[in-house]
C-alpha cells in the first residue's frame, strides 16, 4: 500500500531527474572547434602515415645539382638506375638539394609521435602521482615540493639539460619534454582529488571498508578524466612546439630524420634568400598546434563545463 | 490579527511561467492567482519544484531568460509589471518592492562594507547628501536591532554572523520603505534560535510599517508562526489558499492534508524501552580538537567535540541534536572513524576502535555504517546503484552472486524495485537515493547505523517516509541507531534518548520525553522555545 503512495510522491522528482541530455558523443560532434580541430589533426595523422605514397622521395636524399630551388620549379632527378625523371618541387629544395615537400610530410610523423607520446606518458605518470599525492596527506608535502622545484626551472632549459646528458634521439627528446610537463598534470589531478576526497560517496566507500587502491581507481580517478583529457591536448600542442624548438636549437633529433623543427633550423641561414625553407614547415607546425588547441578548447567546453566558465 | 486588506499591494492573476523545452513539465507556474494586501503576510508553501521561488522572481522581474512569463498579470499597487521595461523595474525595486534571499552570504558583496552596500541603494534611488544617507542607514540598522550600528556600517559581510548578515539584508530591503517585501526562504540557512529572532523582526517591522509581505517557505512551523494567509503550491499549480488557521485546521485538498500531516510532532512519541538490551556503542571522553597550530600559525585549537560520553543499546535510537557548529557531526564522524578522534574511547561491544590504526580498523568498519545528508552527493554518479550496494559486501569476501542477491532483497526492504539496481543515481529522486544509501549501509549488516542529518535535505512528505522506513528497519533488525539532526521535531519522533550538544559539549542527555517536556539546561530550553510552530499540533484536523 505504502509503496504506491511513496512512489507517487517521489514520481515528479524522479521524472525531473530522468530528463536526458544528449550523449557525450553527440555533444562533441556538435561543437564546431572539436569538429574542425579534430579534422585537421586527423588529416595531419593521415599525411604522416601515408607520406611514402604522396609523391615523395626519400627525405634524406641529397642531390647537389638541385640545391636551393624555389617552390614550383621543375627539376630533373637522376635515379639510381641512371634514368632521369622530371619532377616539380612543390616546396622547393634546401641547401643540400633535399626535397622540402618530402621532408615536411615525413616530419609530420615525428611531430605527431612526440606530441601524442609526451601527452600519454605525462598524463599516465602525472595522474598516478597526483592521485597518491592528493589522497595520502603525508605524501602530499614531499611530492608537491618536488613538483614545485621542477616547475621553477623553465621547461625548455630543463629539456636542454636532459638532452645534453643523453644521446640525442627521439626517446631522449620525448623524455626531456615529459619531465617538465608532469608537474602540471600532478597539480591538476591533485586539485581534483582534494575536492573529490571530501565527497560523501568517497566517505561511504571508506566506511564500507573499500581498500585504498579501489577507492582511488573507482571513485576518485574517474572524476579526473575530463580535465586530464583536456590538459592532454594542451600538452600535446606544447610538446609539438617544444620538439620543434629543441630541433631548431640543434639539440633535438638529428637531421637525417626530418622534423619540422630541424627543417626550419637548417633553413635559418638562408632565410632572407630562400624563405620557403622555413615557411612551409612553419605553416604545418602552426596549423597542427592550432588544431590541437582548438580540439582541447572544444573538449573542455563539452567535458568540463565548469572550467570553461571559469576561463 | 488585525488585517487591513482594502486594496491589494500585490495581485497575481492567472500567472503562467514556461519551463524550457525538454523539462518534465511545460510550466514552472501555471495560472496562479493570489494577492497580498497591505499589512498582510502571505506564505507561499510548497515542496522543492513547486515553483514558489520562480513566482517570487517573476514579481521582482528577476526571471532568467529561459523562464519567460507566458500569460497573466502581476500588479504592484495597481501597476502591471509582468511586462514592464527593465528601467521601470529598476525604479520599482527597493523603492516599492524589495527582496531578501535565503543565503545572506552570497547575496551580499564580500568586498564592500555593509554600509557601502546600502549606501549604493540610496545613491541610486534618492538625492540625499552623504551625511543624511549615513544617518538613515544607521537608523535602519537600529531598527533591525543590530548591536553597535556604526561598527556594522563599516564591517564586511564575513565579519558578521549569519543572523547579522540576514539583518543587513533586511535593512537594505527596508531602507526605502517599500510597500512589498518578498522573503525567499530567509531563515532556512539559519539556526533555529536565530530563525526565531529574524521571524520576530520581520513580523514586527511589517506590523509597524503596514507592508505587504510575500514569504516563501517549505516549513509549516514557520508558516504557523508568521503567516496571515497561506497559498499551497504543487508542481507549479495552486492547490489551495486560505487564512492560516483555517488551512492548517481544515485543509480541503488531499495534497495539503498530506503535506501538513507529514510535519513531525514536537510531542515525543511513545516508545518501547530498551533498558535490558546489551550496550552496542559507548563513547568515553570522546574529544576531537581541530587546529593546534602549524609551523607558522599561532596555536588556535577548536574543541569540536569535548568529553562526549554517550551509550546506545541494541534496538535503541539516540538522537544528537544541536545547532550548526555544536559538534554533533564531529561526534558521528569520530565514531564512524571518518576522522580520527584526538582522545577518548569508542567502544563497539568490547573493542575500542577510537585510536586503532587503519589496517586494524578495517575489520570493524563493517559494524558501523553511516547515511549522509546530501542524497545527491552520497552516491558515486558514475556507478550503478547496484555496484554501490554490493561494493561493501564484496570488500569483505562475498561473491558477486551472493552480493547481488542481498542487494535485491535490500532494495525490497527499502521499498524500491529490485530491477532498478542497474540504473544510475541520476535516474532517482532525492528520497529514492536516500533509500539506496540506507540499503548500502544495511548491506554490511552493521550493528550501529548512523544517520547524519539523513532526512534534512528531503521534502517534508518524503522525509516522513524515510523516517518511517528507518524506524521500521531499526526495530526489525534490532539496530542501534545514532540520529544526528538539527530538527527537534525529527528527534522527537524517532529517538528514544537524546543528547543536546552546544559548542562541542553534551549539555543535556536523557530520555526524549524528559528532555523535551522538562528541559533542565538553559540551552535546551532556548532551543525548544525557538522551534517554529512549537505550539501547533500539525495533522490534527477538524472536520470541514
Amino acid at each position: 500500500m505504502s509503496i504506491v503512495l511513496e512512489n507517487e510522491v517521489d514520481a515528479a522528482a524522479a521524472r525531473a531527474a530522468a530528463v536526458a541530455r544528449p550523449s557525450i558523443w553527440v555533444r562533441l560532434l556538435r561543437h564546431p572547434s572539436v569538429v574542425i580541430g579534430g579534422c585537421i589533426v586527423l588529416v595531419m595523422m593521415l599525411i604522416g602515415l601515408c607520406a611514402p605514397f604522396l609523391g615523395t622521395i626519400p627525405p634524406a636524399q641529397i642531390d647537389p645539382t638541385t640545391r636551393n630551388k624555389k617552390p614550383g620549379v621543375e627539376i630533373t632527378v637522376r635515379q639510381d638506375d641512371g634514368s632521369t625523371v622530371q619532377r616539380t618541387v612543390l616546396m622547393g629544395t634546401d641547401s643540400l638539394g633535399r626535397d622540402i615537400y618530402s621532408r615536411v610530410l615525413y616530419g609530420a610523423r615525428v611531430s605527431l609521435i612526440v606530441g601524442f607520446t609526451v601527452a600519454a606518458i605525462s598524463i599516465a605518470v602525472g595522474v598516478l602521482i597526483g592521485l597518491l599525492s592528493g589522497y595520502i596527506r603525508w605524501l602530499d608535502g614531499i611530492v608537491m615540493r618536488i613538483m614545485d622545484g621542477l616547475m621553477a626551472i623553465p621547461g625548455i632549459l630543463l629539456a636542454i639539460g636532459l638532452v645534453s646528458l643523453f644521446r640525442a634521439g627521439l626517446g631522449t627528446v620525448i623524455f626531456a619534454i615529459v619531465v617538465p610537463e608532469i608537474p602540471r598534470v600532478v597539480r591538476l589531478v591533485r586539485s581534483v582529488v582534494l575536492t573529490i576526497r571530501e565527497e560523501p560517496y568517497v566517505e561511504a566507500a571508506i566506511s564500507v571498508g573499500t581498500p585504498l587502491h579501489k577507492i582511488l581507481w573507482r571513485h576518485v580517478m574517474p572524476n579526473t578524466v575530463a580535465p586530464v583529457i583536456v590538459q592532454g591536448t594542451f600538452i600535446c600542442a606544447s610538446a609539438v612546439l617544444a620538439e620543434a624548438a629543441l630541433s631548431f636549437l640543434g639539440i633535438g633529433i638529428p637531421t637525417d630524420t626530418p622534423t619540422w623543427g630541424n627543417i626550419m633550423a637548417e633553413g635559418r641561414q638562408f632565410f632572407r634568400v630562400y624563405p620557403h625553407n622555413i615557411f612551409f614547415p612553419a605553416i604545418f607546425l602552426t596549423l597542427t598546434v592550432l588544431a590541437v588547441n582548438m580540439l582541447g578548447d572544444g573538449l573542455r567546453d563539452t567535458l568540463d563545463p565548469k572550467m570553461s566558465k571559469r576561463v | 490579527m488585525a488585517v487591513t486588506t482594502n486594496r491589494p499591494i500585490l495581485d497575481v492573476h492567472n500567472l503562467s511561467i514556461a519551463l524550457p523545452k525538454g523539462s518534465d513539465r511545460p510550466f514552472a507556474a501555471e495560472k496562479v492567482n493570489f494577492s497580498v494586501g497591505s499589512g498582510e503576510i502571505v506564505c507561499l508553501v510548497g515542496e522543492s519544484g513547486s515553483g514558489k521561488s520562480v513566482i517570487a522572481q517573476a514579481v521582482m522581474g528577476l526571471l532568467p531568460k529561459s523562464l519567460p512569463v507566458k500569460g497573466g498579470e502581476i500588479r504592484l499597487e495597481g501597476e502591471e509589471i509582468a511586462n514592464a521595461s527593465e528601467e521601470r523595474l529598476r525604479d520599482l525595486r527597493c523603492v516599492r518592492m524589495a527582496m531578501i534571499f535565503q543565503e545572506p552570504m552570497t547575496a551580499l558583496n564580500p568586498v564592500m562594507t555593509c554600509g557601502d552596500q546600502i549606501d549604493e541603494v540610496l545613491r541610486t534611488h534618492t538625492k540625499l547628501e552623504a551625511q543624511q544617507r549615513k544617518d538613515k542607514i544607521i537608523r535602519v540598522f537600529e531598527r533591525v536591532s543590530m548591536p553597535d550600528p556604526p561598527r556594522i556600517y563599516g564591517s564586511y559581510p564575513h565579519q558578521l554572523s549569519g543572523g547579522q548578515r540576514q539583518r543587513v539584508m533586511i535593512a537594505m530591503a527596508l531602507v526605502l520603505e517599500p510597500a512589498l517585501l518578498i522573503a525567499d526562504e530567509p531563515t532556512t540557512a539559519l539556526d533555529v534560535t536565530t530563525q526565531a529572532q529574524i521571524l520576530e523582526l520581520i513580523k514586527d517591522i511589517q506590523r509597524e510599517k503596514g507592508m505587504g509581505v510575500l514569504f516563501i517557505t517549505h516549513d509549516f512551523g514557520v508558516v504557523c508562526d508568521i503567516a496571515h494567509r497561506v497559498v499551497v503550491l504543487r508542481l507549479g499549480e495552486l492547490v489551495e489558499a486560505g487564512p492560516t488557521r483555517d488551512l492548517l485546521l481544515r485543509p480541503r485538498h488531499p495534497y495539503s492534508r498530506m503535506l501538513i500531516s507529514s510535519v513531525p510532532s514536537m510531542l515525543p512519541a511513545e516508545r518501547v524501552r530498551h533498558d535490558g538490551a546489551p550496550t552496542v556503542l559507548r563513547t568515553e571522553k570522546l574529544t576531537k580538537i581541530y587546529g593546534g597550530g602549524g609551523m607558522f600559525q599561532k596555536a588556535h585549537a577548536v574543541r569540536a567535540a569535548d568529553d562526549v560520553n554517550i551509550t546506545v543499546r541494541q534496538g535503541e535510537s539516540l538522537g544528537i541534536v544541536g545547532e550548526s557548529g555544536s559538534g554533533k557531526s564531529t561526534v558521528a564522524r569520530c565514531i564512524a572513524r571518518l576522522i580520527d578522534p584526538t582522545e577518548g574511547k569508542v567502544r563497539l561491544g568490547d573493542d575500542d576502535v577510537a585510536l586503532l590504526p587503519q589496517r586494524l580498523l578495517r575489520r570493524h568498519r563493517r559494524r558501523i555504517q553511516i547515511v549522509f545528508q546530501d542524497p545527491y552527493r552520497s552516491l558515486n554518479p558514475r556507478r550503478t546503484v547496484g555496484e554501490s550496494i554490493v561494493e561493501g559486501p564484496m570488500n569483505f569476501g562475498a561473491s558477486q552472486a551472493e552480493a547481488n542477491q542481498r542487494a535485491r532483497t535490500l532494495m525490497e526492504t527499502v521499498r524500491l524495485d529490485p530491477d532498478a539496481l542497474d540504473r544510475y543515481p541520476h535516474q532517482f529522486s532525492g528520497g529514492q537515493r536516500q533509500r539506496i544509501c540506507i540499503a548500502r549501509a544495511l548491506a554490511m549488516e552493521p550493528e550501529v547505523l548512523i544517520a547524519d542529518e539523513a532526512v534534512s535535505a528531503l521534502d517534508v512528505s518524503v522525509q516522513a517516509q524515510v523516517l518511517k522506513l528507518l524506524d521500521e528497519i531499526r526495530e526489525r533488525m534490532n539496530l542501534a541507531m545514532l540520529f544526528i539532526t538539527h530538527d527537534l521535531r525529527v528527534a522527537a519522533q524517532v529517538c528514544d534518548e537524546v543528547a543536546v550538544m552546544e559548542k562541542g559539549k553534551v549539555v543535556e542527555y536523557g530520555p526524549v520525553a524528559d528532555v523535551f517536556l522538562r528541559p533542565k539546561h538553559a540551552y535546551t530550553q532556548a532551543l525548544l522555545a525557538a522551534a517554529p510552530g512549537r505550539d501547533w499540533e500539525f495533522g490534527k484536523f477538524e472536520a470541514a
